[in-house]
């Protein structure tokens, strides 16, 4: 889950890391006041996407009358498909040196991995295509945790600004273990003309797998755009994506899911969401199903079942009992196999006549062939 | 270590739902279940196994080579690393959505043991004709029998299809490891892959991969060292963008990670790329002879 800047600037300021006095504003008017207090200020669009400033989002001010106006015109518009709603007015900060800092998830170490580089303002990308050398990578053994000896080592040629930099990287680093973050980026961070360090913009990502036992900083996030499908999905607790083909498809797993969509695209369709009961989600194809055919634009029907965990008869069970319920208009293409294909084969053929085919590629040509 | 029938293995979670039906079906295909824990009915049975209070009581009253984990994610990590610390030669961590964090403490203490961990977010282990280790369909003789056929999948659901299809190109499998669909697996499919390659059953791989992540990529790199030939899968060509990692987690992905950058990686090594699992088959067949027996 995305934290906007403004909601997770409060975060680094409790761990210790400075950042610029600022307010989060609605509208001009707001606006022009917070920089009435502030004097020169930043004005930064609020929106979960990257490229702020490339798409016009974020823009300095010297009054209050430029920041009603910055504000007037950053409002309303749209960065990386969000309407931004809110901007955040903040100080201007004299800098004398910008620097990047980030702590990442690494799968090549399985553990947490620190970016650090002297050259910051400038994307990641950035800095990894024209200054690669400066990028400097520090795997951590998240079980001694971030020694102070390493971070003053990757701040040694700071200056006078040392010490505080490498204080930041080690309030950095407990800041993300401490809210079970799987992206912490602060870039800039600066060391200021009265050689203050202060970070300016701020990236957190929190572990999705870790909210429920952090309910305090899933309130802080910016929910996902949902279409009112998903939003229904979501609510079911099903992983289900709209898409813009007529093909619907029901699978179980995510590999399989990915797997059927493929075939339906290799096959010259399009298929109409991505929606897969694995995992526990396997006795809810019931819903699923019914999910799946409140989406008007399916005109055929592929159901891709290869049980592992998942019971074919039990999900079987279920999408005929959303079949009898719902008696839809459109033809069903069914594969089964693995964990309970006996039961689920009978089962289908006896309450809905149809029988499966062997291979998953024809029961997907066939649904392919009938949506158009 | 590729699971073998002499192989003792500890259930963790075995006294709940699944555990308890996984336990029944890893038994009846040769599995030696010696023991499960769940400190609330320490010293019960559960179908004829012992239930010890941890892992490492398991160990010292009835001895483990492998454990499995039926544990909901919040407790995975103290069960996991009870695991590790009481000896565990091999932990197969099935649960889902396990906090990140908590799946590097869980590695760390593997890295101090050497212990391998296979998953998060597996679906366990095959060896057909000696047991199976996890929630894969080891019993059904459509999807797997004794052969030279390794394979390797990030996806329960997936590999059961390949394997399948392994079956019905006239081969067996020498094993099935699930790698797992977790960021951080504890074995990558690169060393998956190393193992298979230094299995003497083992004549041909099949490997499963998906979009996101670097792990093709990766395996793709030791694969062209191997005399054995290796045919792939790779999931989500036509996959929706997901989730964005952020800037930071580009730099570590660059250009990688995409379908079209691990089936060029992969062909690039020598290693044949499946549009449908239904070409694996035939991709199969033209580089190995069928397994007689099988």
């Amino acid at each position: 889950m995305n934290l906007e800047e403004h909601a997770a600037k409060p975060l680094l300021a409790e761990a210790g890391i400075a950042v610029p006095k600022g307010a989060v504003c609605g509208d001009a008017d707001a606006a022009a006041r917070a920089a009435a207090w502030l004097g020169p200020c930043v004005v930064k669009a609020q929106v979960p996407a990257g490229k702020r400033g490339k798409a016009g989002g974020i823009r300095l001010a010297a009054t209050p009358e430029e920041a009603r106006i910055a504000a007037a015109s950053i409002l309303g518009l749209e960065i990386g498909g969000h309407a931004v709603n809110r901007v955040l007015v903040e100080q201007q900060v004299p800098i004398a040196r910008e620097l990047y800092a980030a702590v990442i998830n690494d799968p090549a170490s399985r553990g947490p991995l620190l970016l650090f580089s002297a050259d910051g303002g400038m994307d990641i990308e950035e800095i990894a295509a024209t200054r690669p050398d400066s990028l400097q990578r520090l795997p951590i053994d998240i079980e001694a945790g971030m020694e102070p000896a390493r971070a003053q080592g990757l701040a040694a040629g700071m200056g006078n600004a040392s010490a505080a930099v490498a204080a930041t990287l080690v309030a950095l680093y407990r800041l993300y273990r401490d809210c079970d973050a799987e992206l912490l980026e602060i870039n800039p961070l600066v060391i200021t003309g009265d050689g203050h360090v202060m970070a300016l913009d701020c990236k957190l990502v929190i572990d999705d797998a870790a909210l429920p036992r952090r309910p305090d900083l899933a309130k802080l996030g910016t929910p996902e755009k949902l279409t009112e499908l998903e939003r229904r999905g979501r609510a079911l607790g099903l992983r289900y994506i709209e898409l813009e083909g007529p093909v619907g498809l029901l699978a179980n797993g995510a590999g399989l899911t990915m797997t059927t969509m493929d075939a339906i695209a290799h096959a010259g369709g399009g298929a109409a969401n991505f929606l897969e009961i694995g995992g526990d989600a396997y006795t809810q194809a019931q819903p699923a199903l019914e999910l799946v055919l409140s989406n008007p634009r399916v005109r055929s029907l592929v159901v891709n079942f290869c049980g592992a965990f998942a019971r074919t008869d039990v999900m079987a069970d279920g999408v005929v009992k959303a079949w009898k319920v719902l008696r839809p208009a459109i033809p069903v293409f069914f594969s089964i196999h693995g964990t309970g294909e006996e039961e689920a084969v009978a089962l289908v053929r006896r309450e809905l006549g149809i029988e499966p085919f062997d291979r998953m590629e024809d029961a997907v040509a066939a649904a392919v062939g009938a949506s158009t | 270590m590729i699971p073998r029938k002499e192989h003792r293995v500890l259930v963790l979670g075995i006294t709940g739902k699944q555990g308890r039906f996984w336990t029944e079906k890893m038994r009846a295909c040769g599995t030696v279940v010696t023991g499960g824990v769940n400190p609330k009915k320490a010293g019960s049975e559960q179908d004829g196994v012992p239930v010890f209070a941890s892992a490492k009581q398991a160990a010292a009253k009835a001895g483990f080579d492998i454990a499995v984990m039926f544990v909901p994610p919040m407790g995975a990590r103290d069960s996991a690393v009870d695991a590790i610390e009481a000896g565990a030669k091999m932990v197969v961590v099935l649960t889902e959505h396990i906090p990140q964090q908590d799946v590097m403490l869980i590695h760390a203490a593997a890295r101090r043991h050497g212990t391998r961990i296979f998953g998060p977010n597996t679906a366990g282990l095959v060896t057909p004709g000696e047991g199976f280790i996890g929630i894969m369909p080891g019993f059904n003789t459509n999807v797997f029998r004794p052969g030279s056929i390794g394979v390797i999948s990030r996806s329960g659901s997936l590999g059961t299809l390949v394997c399948l299809n392994v079956v019905c190109a006239g081969f067996g499998q020498s094993a099935f490891l699930g790698v797992g669909g977790d960021p951080l697996p504890g074995t990558s499919s690169r060393e998956a892959l190393e193992m298979l390659d230094g299995d003497a059953r083992t004549r041909g791989v099949v490997l499963v991969g998906e979009i996101g992540g670097t792990m093709e990529e990766e395996a793709a790199a030791y694969a062209r060292s191997m005399n054995k030939p290796v045919v792939a899968f790779v999931a989500g060509r036509a996959a929706p963008p997901g989730r964005r990692m952020g800037h930071a987690g580009a730099i570590v992905m660059g250009e990688r990670g995409t379908y079209e950058s691990k089936r060029r990686a992969l062909e690039a090594a020598g290693v044949r790329v499946a549009a449908t699992p239904g070409e694996i088959g035939p991709l199969l067949r033209e580089r190995l002879a069928p397994d007689g027996a099988a």
